[in-house]
């Protein structure tokens, strides 16, 4: 090793923004290079979706009829923003998992043993997964294309829906952090997420509409978040939209998922960050 | 000055049925520039003790400064003058050698192009030069933990934590190892080092601090802990069954102490000071006393018998096992 040239940083403070921004964006940079390394990630992630897209738009499609919206293509362009709303709520397994495997592994401890923001471990992590999905969001929107779902409002609409998507993308990602960090093995975080993530994505307008359900059913699948997303993405895009239900998330979509946007991230994150504070206990 | 000097250190973990006491009171010092090893069976505490003087755990009671940090009050400034390199190569196996590098300087507030410098720095001085710029993933076990020791060294740490860099390696890999580490002790770096071998805190430490059941129960120069458990010790495979009794009484008599014997391998077992002559003079009544033997060797003792007389039970894992480890 050479003479100690270059001198030892000064010892850093508990922080600052600018800090705590910049070495997020190193955390963030690193998770997002693993995509290019383990292609199959992403491409699994996408080939999941479009495998949901080939059985509800071909096997069942033919099967489910839209109130008030005849026609063959009528069922794809509803079917494609429920779709980008499911993949979404995926994501937050490959965020949980993505989380307990670098517990698991040892670089969470390496990071915490360097003098770095705290918080960077955190927002670096949620922060890269928004940025995946939406790579993710744009290869799927192209199948969408390709199967006959289209956007028929203007650019503006259509970017309130997407940015709808991103922000709903990034309380998922909280909810995988606290997931990843609460579970002891990859497996789990897995299953955990499945056996939670599956009735969420199903029990809501994403494949059905809410009115073919028992009426017990409907409230609740009237309130999730993914069908108000949906419903939401539907209105936006000029897609088939029949009404979900005749409560007040039907009437303010968006609203409501706005709401559930700021409840998911307001729970999970504070809960996240206290998991991952209490490593050190 | 003492670059680590922890008092009473205690460390509880707690699960739905049990208590382990991981440190049950550990004090220990370390001097600048000064390399401790610390001494234990899997499970002893040692991982634990690293931890909390590395912030990543807080004790339960008790207290510490390292460099003059104290471990939870200043734990950030404390951060910027360590180097951490555990048990398990910490390293992102889909990033390069060199992005893992370059990602931990950045962390370690280096600036970008200094970070850049410092990884190539690193990777010719571990010998990595030409994996650099291949992914983790493609690494032997050696290359890897040669990797976590520079990514401990990125920010040029004044104190340096080693906990087990040798565990799993094969003895190639273990000698270079050794060799790393030798050469940054002469730089100066303050080290401290945990182990489970004798022979490797022989090697590198200047002092060793013997661990069991989260407590220091004893510490010394190597030579000193050795002198404790009767120094070195004489092995004679007797070729005939029936002379094992005749071999054990010579032993006994030519030695310092009583043979200790494996019945199935006819082997006895003597301490012995004196070493290479002690050897000679043995081989020598064996054969005047006409005793045929298969195999007689001198050797030091190990970490085993070492812990059987400090502590009167061996280095099995004890109650401490599981989250201590």
């Amino acid at each position: 090793m050479s003479a100690a040239r270059t001198a030892v940083p000064a010892p850093v403070a508990a922080g600052g923004i600018r800090q705590a921004v910049a070495d997020g964006l190193v955390v963030a940079a690193r998770n997002l290079m693993r995509v290019p390394r383990i292609p199959e990630l992403a491409i699994f992630a996408v080939l999941q979706s479009i495998m949901f897209v080939f059985l509800f738009a071909f096997v069942f499609g033919g099967a489910i009829p839209l109130p008030g919206y005849p026609g063959p293509n009528a069922y794809r362009e509803y079917l494609m923003p429920g779709i980008f709303v499911q993949t979404i709520v995926f994501a937050a397994a490959t965020t949980a998992i993505g989380m307990c495997e670098d517990v698991n592994k040892g670089i969470i401890d390496r990071f915490r043993s360097l003098p770095m923001a705290r918080s960077a471990v955190l927002t670096g992590r949620t922060s890269s997964d928004v940025v995946y999905n939406a790579g993710i969001l744009v290869v799927l929107m192209l199948a969408g294309l390709v199967v006959g779902w289209s956007v028929n409002s203007n650019i503006a609409s259509f970017l309130a829906g997407v940015g709808l998507l991103l922000l709903f993308a990034f309380s998922m990602a909280w909810l995988g952090v606290w997931l990843g960090l609460s579970v002891p093995a990859v497996e789990v975080a897995q299953q955990v997420s499945f056996t939670v993530l599956f009735p969420i994505t199903f029990i809501s307008a994403v494949f059905v509409p809410i009115s073919s359900m028992p009426d017990w059913l409907q409230p609740i699948a009237e309130w999730n978040p993914v069908t108000t997303l949906s419903s939401s993405l539907r209105g936006l895009w000029g897609n088939p939209n029949p009404p979900p239900g005749t409560g007040f998330p039907s009437e303010n979509p968006i609203l409501v998922t706005l709401i559930w946007i700021a409840v998911i991230i307001g729970v999970f994150a504070p809960l996240g960050v206290r998991r991952y504070r209490n490593m050190s206990r | 000055m003492n670059a680590i000097k922890a008092e009473g250190l205690v460390k509880i973990f707690r699960s739905r049925k049990n208590e382990v006491r991981a440190l049950d009171g550990v004090d220990l010092e370390v001097a600048e520039g000064s390399i401790l090893g610390l001494l234990g069976p899997n499970g002893a505490g040692k991982t634990t003790a690293v931890r909390i003087l590395t912030t990543l755990l807080r004790p339960d009671a008790g207290h510490a400064t390292v460099a003059g940090f104290d471990i939870v009050r200043e734990a950030q400034q404390l951060r910027s003058v360590i180097g951490l390199s555990g048990q398990y190569a910490a390293v992102d196996e889909n990033l390069t050698g060199r992005e893992n590098l370059v990602m931990f300087g950045r962390l370690y507030q280096l600036p970008k192009s200094e970070a850049r410098v410092r990884a190539n720095e690193l990777l010719e001085q571990f010998d990595l030069t030409d994996a650099g710029d291949r992914v983790v993933k493609t690494y032997s076990g050696g290359m890897r933990r040669r990797l976590d020791l520079g990514s401990a060294l990125i920010g040029r740490p004044k104190l340096l934590f080693l906990d087990e860099p040798t565990t799993g390696l094969d003895p190639r890999s273990r000698l270079g190892m050794w060799e790393v580490i030798r050469g940054l002790v002469r730089e100066g770096t303050t080290l401290l080092l945990t182990t489970q071998y004798l022979e490797e805190a022989d090697e590198l430490a200047d002092t060793i601090a013997v661990v069991d059941h989260g407590k220091i129960i004893a510490r010394g120069t190597a030579d000193q802990l050795k002198a404790d458990v009767g120094g070195a010790r004489v092995e004679v495979v007797v070729h005939d069954r029936a002379d094992i009794a005749r071999a054990s009484e010579l032993l006994s008599r030519d030695l310092d102490g009583d043979a200790a014997l494996d019945e199935h391998t006819r082997k006895l077992t003597v301490p012995a000071h004196g070493g290479a002559q002690v050897l000679a003079r043995v081989a020598r009544d064996l054969d005047e006393a006409g005793i045929l033997i298969d195999d007689i060797t001198l050797r030091r003792p190990t970490l085993d018998e070492v812990f059987l007389s400090l502590t009167g039970h061996d280095t099995a894992p004890g109650d401490a096992t599981g989250t201590a480890a």
